[in-house]
Parts: C-alpha cells; structure tokens; sequence
C-alpha cells in the first residue's frame, strides 16, 4: 500500500538478499547447464527418461483427478453412510508419503509377495501376472498418496464457492447435472488447476518411489548420473530440464486458471445440497470411499505395524535399533535448525514488505519461492556448485582448502539445500497471516512512533503467530521426509530417518524399515490434522449456512 | 473561530506540495497551513486526493515536491524527510486499527513507550478519562462496539500528544444513528485538548458541520478552504457549488446591477451598475420559490418526499431543470405549471466560465 519511497532501505535490501540467497543454487544450476562449455555430449537415454516423465505426470494427472475429483463430487454432493467421517478421513492419506506406500505395495503386489503367491497356488504357476515394478504401478501409488490435494481443493470449491451462483443457475431452469456441468465445474477450475499443479510438482520431485518403480524419470537421472557417472556437466544439463519441466507445470497452472479470479463475496445461497442415496448406491458410495482410504492408508498401515511387531519379535533384545535413535535425532534437529531459519527468513520478508518497499523488493520475495518447484537433487547439486564457485574464491584469496570442510564435514550444505527448497511454504505461510493484518495496523504503529523493529517484535510478530506455527510443521515434516537433499551432501557417517528407510527398503529389508516408516507417517499426520480442522470447519459451516 | 488563531504560528503547514502515482495526480502543488487548534475538515470526491494528504503529513508518503511543516519542524522537503514515527503525527483510521492482541491499556500505552513506567500509566488513565473509556482499560479490541473501539482509537492516538491529529474517515464504519454522537464526543475532545486535527470525509454534512474550516478537494488540488458559510454560501467554483450541496446553473444575465434569468429577474448586484456580463447564477433548491401559476410555460416533473421536505424538479421552458425545497405540507402535483421565483434577500453566486466572480470582470 505504501509507495517504495517510504520503504526502509535495510529491510527492502534483506528482501533482495534473501532472495539472492535462495535463487543463487538454482541460477548456478542453470548457468553451469547451460554455458559451461566442455563434453557437450547429452546423457544417455535422455529421450526415455524424457518420455519416462512426461508419461508419469500423465498418467499420476488422470489418476489423481479421476480419484480426487471424483470423490469430491461424490462426498459433497451425496449422502450415505459415513460420509460425515469419510469426508475427511480421505485427506489421511496426505500422510503416508508416496516412497513408503510404494515399498509396501511392492512387497504385497511383486512377484515374491503373497498376492501373487496365492495366486499362483490357485492357478499354477504359469498364471500371467502384470510387471508391478513398472511405470502403472508407480502412477498407481503416487496417484492413491497424492488425490488429496485435487480432493481438497475441489471440495473447496464446490462446498464454498458460489452457493449464490449456483442457486441462480437453478432457478434459471438448469437441472442439477447442467447446473453441476455449466456452473460449479467451471468455476472449480482454478481450483483443480491449483491442486493439479501440486501434485505435478510432488510427482516430479520425487526421488525415491520412481525408484523402487525402475522408473527413470529426469529427477531420478539427475542424481544418477551424478553419482553413477561422476560426469557433473550431464548431470547439470539434465537439472537445466528438470527446471524446464518445473516451469512448464508453473505455465500451465497460469494457462489452466485463466484470467479467472472466481473469488466471490457475499452470494449467499443454500447452494448444491446433496441428494440422498439409497440401496446399494449408498452402500457402494461408502465401499468405495473405504477401498479407497485402505489402499492409501489403512492397510499398509496395519501391514507396517505387523512388520515392526514382528521384526521386534524376532530380535527381543533389541527393541529398538539404537542406531534408529541416531538418526531420528539427526532428522528432527536438522529439521528444526531448517524451520528456524526458514521462519526467520520469511518474518524478515514479510515484515520488509509491509514496511513498504519497491517493485525490486515485491519480486524479489516471489522470487524466492520457485525453489519449492525445484527437485531436491536439483537443489543439492546447485548448492554443492556454488560451494564450488565459493571454495575457489576463497582460495583466490588465500583460504586454504575453503569452505571444503565445511560443507562435506558439517550439515551446512543440506541446511542450505532445505532453505532453499522449503522457504516457499513456510513464506507463504507467515505472508498469509500477514495478508490478515491490515495494513493500517503497520501504518498505526508507524505513526505512534514505533521503529521497524519495534513494530516486528511487538505488532507483526504477535498478530503472525498462526502462520509461523504453520510454518514450523510444514517445513519440519517435508524436511524430515526429503531425500535426495540428505543422500547428495550428507557429511560421511550421517544419516537420517527417511535416507535409512530408503536404503532398507531399496534391498527389502521391510521388517526393519517398518517402524521408521511409521515414524516418518506419524510426523506427517501432524499437518494432515490441521487439514482435517479445515475441511470440518468447512462442513460446520456449510451446515450452518 | 479561524480569524482569531491567525497570529499564531501554524501548527500544520503544506507549501506547493505535490505527489503522483504514475499519471495519476493525487496532490498538485498544495498550499494549506492550519494554526493551532483549528479542525480542518477535507472533503472531494473518491480518488481526489484527500487521503493522500493526510497520508503525506504522517509520512506514509513522500512528496514529489514541495515542503510539509509540523509544528515549526520540517519533516518532508528538498533537504530531508523524516519518518512517520519521528513525526508528532496522530493518525486514526477508518478500520481504527487496534492492536487486537493488545488491551485496550496496552494499545494507549503503545506509543507512550519512551515514558516512565509511572508516567505511562497515568498518561494512559488520562486519555482514557478523556473518552470516557477509563472502566474499559482492561478489555481487548474485539470485546469493544465500533463506537468504543473508535475511541480508543483516539485516545491511543492523542496519548503520545500529537502536535497535528489526522483522521481518515473515522466515523464511516459506524451506524447512522451511532456516528452523529460519536462525532459530537470527539469533536469534544480535540476542542478540549486543543489539537489541531485535519479530518477527511466524504459527507458534506460532516465537514461543513464540524469543521472550523472546510478544504474542498479535486484532482488533487484545492478547490476552496474557507469557512462552511463561505464554502456553502459563496463557492469559489462551480465544483465547489455543485459539490457542496445541491445546485443548478441557469444562465444569466447582468445589465446595470440587475441579474435576470429564465425565471425573471432574480436580484440586484450592488457594484455591478454600467455593464451588461453573461454570467451563470447558482440556485440552490432551498432558495427557489415555487407558485401554481396557469399561465407559465415551467412544469413539475418530480416529486421526492423527504419527510419535512418536499423536492420539487421543475422543467423550465427552455428544457433546463431546477430543483425547490417546499416544507412538507406544500405539494404541488406532477404536472403542475408553476413558475419559479428566487426567495428575498438572497445574493446568488455567479460564475463566470467555471469560477465564481464578485465584481464585473473587467472589459
């Protein structure tokens, strides 16, 4: 609201700095990809891996419409049992992060598992069984962990937006399927296309899942070529289209939105009631949305439980691995040191921002968001150039050995690698609270003679408190599960939670890789409830309403 | 009560004070000056400029030009700008913006932080006593009405002793019926204390009732500042005219001190003897007399009740259309012919093209 010559000069110039800060990996990425001269030969196989890509996205798109959208429709426009429980239950499987459902689904589904073994005692063994560790089984799992998003801001839309619109639609002669069709669907879209784009972004950082899978995907290439090859110009081009495809996702969630703003006020209405179902439509409505939560959730659960009873049977003595100990404290602290910092960083933004400051400054801190986009690999390979471009620097000047210990002996480099990667949620968190303060409360305390920092630490930081508990889970819980990040600069000897589920699971070492799962599930139930609050406050509302 | 203040150096002074917001104009070369204690009230059309005013002097803005005095000290010119918070500025918003996680104590004592604690806190009962909040000191924003929580808007605003109170349509967010009292409380307040407050609004009961002087805004410059008689009863311009209150334009004419329009002669101009000038007379409705007459060629087209009033539009021959108060027992049906006269003892403003002129203008 203030003009840029009110601004504060320090804190507009943080902003900047901040934004520098977090944009300087993902620039060294692009300018090492792109003008770094040399072996100018592209990676192997990069047309499959291309395709590879593009195929999963499809695919884990379809899927999660299909299922998100349909059981969105399903819950807000129908009653049957369950259905109060069920319409939030089916954001639980948010929690189950895709890397951990592919390893139990694998163990149940593969050719060793006991689905095809009972199938082959049925049939014989010569019964024809579908390759599960393939490009379908992985669009299945990532599609079953990540519905919820497409469902959420569908339900959104449809429970929230434009009863009133809805309501005139039907008063104008449409009948409940044209008024579905014409009105609500179209003005979902922004919303879907938001949700779509979420789950493009998660399917394509992802690390860990696509393996088990076999499925090479760019992401996936990025880090094997890296480490496999030890051919850095490759592997750096290959990030250069990793970043194209994030960009690509950016553009065509813009494209998909439109210029469409539906953000209506004030149309009250009774807006889509639903329609009771009878007979077996009710029971089948509520046997899906059940079959449904067990895939993605309840069973695999239940299965990781008798994994780690059974593995705590076995070996009595040690009940639990004291290494596991270790590295849940390795995940947690380095968690909470990348939240903290994290927080820090988006209260200085936003606090600069509404202080007043220029354009620069505004696009800066938009800048300093994309990094969410980028796959971890990406990060980790940007942040270990620019310690490169560091340590020469630092040699130039008479450093010997630069910052190489530093960053290969200490966590340094993977906290910076989370700054960058999860500053954009926990911004957008603390810049959401703030967009609820009003601007006259800054103004107000200006006026009564309060400095920048003072109105930081006793107006804004007070009245932002939601959005920095918010930001301390969201960036705990997504730093707790990354993976690529830890496995590119772990020091030697460190290890966290979720690398040593991915390297039990990777040899089928289940039994021992249960009770970590259970843990890293436990931990992403946290924000999954605060989810749930919204979508039965949502219910309590439109009850009321 | 301007006219006594006037020797006194002013508290508030804006010279040639400019800002624009791309192409848009919000302040072109503004000159007001308030003396001490002198309620300023500035009122325009949405978009004129008015906040910006307001927001320059706080310092939530800086000029592109020009200079802006608080109190003999200069805190925005060619040689510096000082921020909102080393400004003796209080500002009250619409919104009223209280610190929501604050008591009502702790949102007066905000900006008393560089007292003693003892200080502060007699500082803040006094305040409180002053808007008849004092029983209320422990309660938090959201337990408040709109008419409490505006005033404490006020107290936490006057606590810091501002040489200059600035306030953004205070009293917009407030019922109909609530807004008239708690305009009246803090007019009180300001007379008690002495401060001297520019007030923004865009009701013009508003400004020409509470305002010492009344600052009539457009395009961001100043049409007219000028006592509300004055602005009311002698615009400076056609703006002025039409915008503060209800008036209609007719031509007319001066031939040796008599005005003449359509509805017939109209005054005498004393010292507009020995010419004959086009003018255009301002007639405001409660000025126009109206009589059933057979024979004139004027005719009723629309009756508003309003209570104790009736307004009546009437079309004249020419098509042009002029509007008359009548008290409520007078009703002349749509349709009626009556012909409009100018009541006695009034002296019309004339304009001449878009301002208005007071002696012939010279050949």
């Amino acid at each position: 609201m203030s003009s840029a010559a009110t601004g504060r000069p320090v804190w507009s110039a943080a902003v900047v700095v901040i934004a520098v800060l977090v944009a300087t990996p993902v620039a060294a990425v692009v300018v090492d990809g792109v003008f770094t001269t040399g072996a100018t030969q592209l990676p192997v196989g990069l047309g499959a891996m291309v395709l590879t890509t593009l195929g999963l996205m499809l695919g884990v798109a379809v899927g999660t419409t299909l299922v998100g959208g349909g059981l969105a429709w399903l819950v807000t426009a129908h009653r049957f049992p369950l259905r109060d429980v069920l319409a939030w239950l089916l954001v639980l499987p948010l929690a189950m992060p895709a890397y951990i459902l592919g390893f139990v689904f694998l163990s149940t589904f593969d050719s060793a598992g006991p689905v095809q073994g009972a199938l082959r005692g049925v049939l014989g063994d010569g019964v024809w069984t579908p390759e599960v560790r393939s490009l379908p089984g992985a669009v299945v799992v990532m599609s079953l962990t990540l519905y919820p998003y497409v469902y959420l801001l569908a339900r959104n839309a449809l429970v929230e937006q434009s009863p009133g619109t809805y309501d005139a639609a039907r008063t104008l002669g449409a009948s409940r399927r044209r008024a579905f069709w014409k009105v609500l669907v179209p003005l979902a879209r922004p919303s879907l296309a938001a949700g779509l784009a979420l789950v493009m972004m998660e399917t394509l950082t992802d690390f860990a899942t696509v393996q088990y899978f076999n499925v090479r995907t760019v992401s996936v290439g990025v880090y094997l070529v890296w480490r496999g090859s030890f051919d850095p110009g490759s592997a750096t081009r290959l990030s250069v289209l990793v970043l194209v495809f994030a960009v690509a996702v950016l553009a065509a969630e813009r494209l998909l939105r439109g210029r469409a703003r539906f953000h209506q006020q004030g149309a009250r209405g009774r807006g889509l009631r639903p329609v009771t179902l009878t007979g077996w439509r009710s029971w089948g409505a509520s046997a899906l949305c059940l079959a449904v939560l067990g895939a993605g959730f309840v069973v695999p659960v239940l299965r990781l439980l008798a994994w780690a009873l059974e593995d705590a049977a076995a070996d009595p003595s040690g009940l639990v691995d004291p290494r596991f100990v270790d590295y849940l404290v390795n995940s947690l602290l380095v968690a909470a040191i990348a939240a903290a910092a994290c927080i820090a960083l988006s209260l200085a933004m936003g606090h600069g921002l509404r202080l007043g400051s220029g354009r620069l400054a505004r696009s800066a801190a938009q800048l300093s968001t994309f990094g969410y986009a980028v796959p971890g690999a990406v990060v980790g390979i940007g942040v270990l150039l620019t310690f490169d471009v560091l340590d020469d620097a630092l040699r130039g000047l008479g450093v010997p050995g630069g910052t190489g210990l530093l960053v290969t002996g200490s966590v340094l480099g993977i906290l910076y690698a989370y700054v960058v990667r999860f500053l954009a949620p926990a911004y957008q968190a603390v810049d959401a609270s703030f967009a609820k303060v009003s601007p006259t409360m800054t103004l107000s305390a200006m006026t009564l003679g309060a400095s920048p920092r003072r109105i930081l630490t006793r107006v804004h930081l007070p009245l932002v408190r939601p959005g920095v508990m918010v930001a301390l889970v969201l960036v705990m819980i997504d730093a707790v599960k990354e993976l690529p990040i830890v496995l590119l600069l772990r020091p030697f000897g460190f290890t966290t939670v979720s690398v040593w589920v991915f390297e039990l699971a990777s040899e089928n070492f289940w039994e021992q890789a249960a009770l970590p799962a259970l843990v890293i599930v436990a931990a992403a139930i946290v924000p999954v409830a605060f989810l749930f609050r919204q979508v039965r406050l949502l219910d309590a509302l439109h009850r009321v309403g | 009560m301007g006219t006594e203040l006037v020797d006194a150096p002013p508290a508030l002074v804006l010279e040639s004070v400019s800002k624009s917001y791309g192409d848009v104009v919000a302040a072109s070369s503004l000159g007001l000056r308030a003396a001490p204690g002198e309620l300023l009230t500035l009122i325009g059309p949405s978009g004129c400029g008015k906040s910006t005013v307001l927001r320059l002097v706080a310092g939530l803005e800086r000029p592109d030009a020009g200079t802006i005095e608080i109190g003999g000290q200069v805190v925005a010119g060619a040689r510096g700008w000082q921020p909102p918070e080393r400004r003796r500025a209080g500002l009250v918003f619409q919104d009223h913006a209280l610190f929501p996680h604050l008591s009502v104590h702790d949102n007066v004592g905000f900006g008393l932080d560089r007292l003693s604690r003892r200080d502060r806190s007699a500082r803040i009962g006094e305040v409180l006593d002053l808007v008849r909040m004092g029983s209320l000191a422990s309660r938090f924003p959201h337990e408040l009405s709109g008419g409490e929580q505006q005033r404490v808007a006020l107290a936490r605003a006057l606590a810091p002793r501002p040489v200059v109170m600035l306030l953004d349509e205070p009293f917009s967010s407030l019922d109909e019926n609530l807004r008239a009292q708690v305009r009246a409380d803090t007019v009180a307040v300001l007379r008690e204390t002495g401060t001297t407050a520019l007030l923004v609004t865009h009701d013009q009961t508003e400004a020409l009732s509470t305002g010492d002087r009344v600052v009539v805004i457009r395009d961001g410059a100043i049409e007219q500042a000028d006592t509300p008689q004055r602005v009311f009863e002698s615009p400076a311009t056609r703006f002025v005219a039409s915008f503060m209150g209800e008036a209609d334009f007719l031509p007319a004419n001066v031939h040796d001190a008599l005005l003449t329009c359509e509805i017939g002669v109209v005054s005498t101009v004393p010292g507009w003897a020995d010419c004959d000038v086009d003018v255009d007379v301002v007639l405001r409705p409660h000025e126009v007399a109206l009589a059933a007459d057979p024979a004139s060629s004027a005719r009723v087209v629309a009756v508003e009740y309003h209570g104790a009033f009736v307004l009546h539009t009437v079309s004249l021959g020419s098509g042009r259309t002029l509007r008359s108060w009548q008290p409520h027992s007078v009703r002349h049906p749509v349709g009626t012919t009556v012909s409009a006269s100018v009541a006695a003892g009034i002296t019309p403003t004339l304009l001449v093209g878009d301002l208005a002129v007071t002696s012939p203008p010279p050949r």
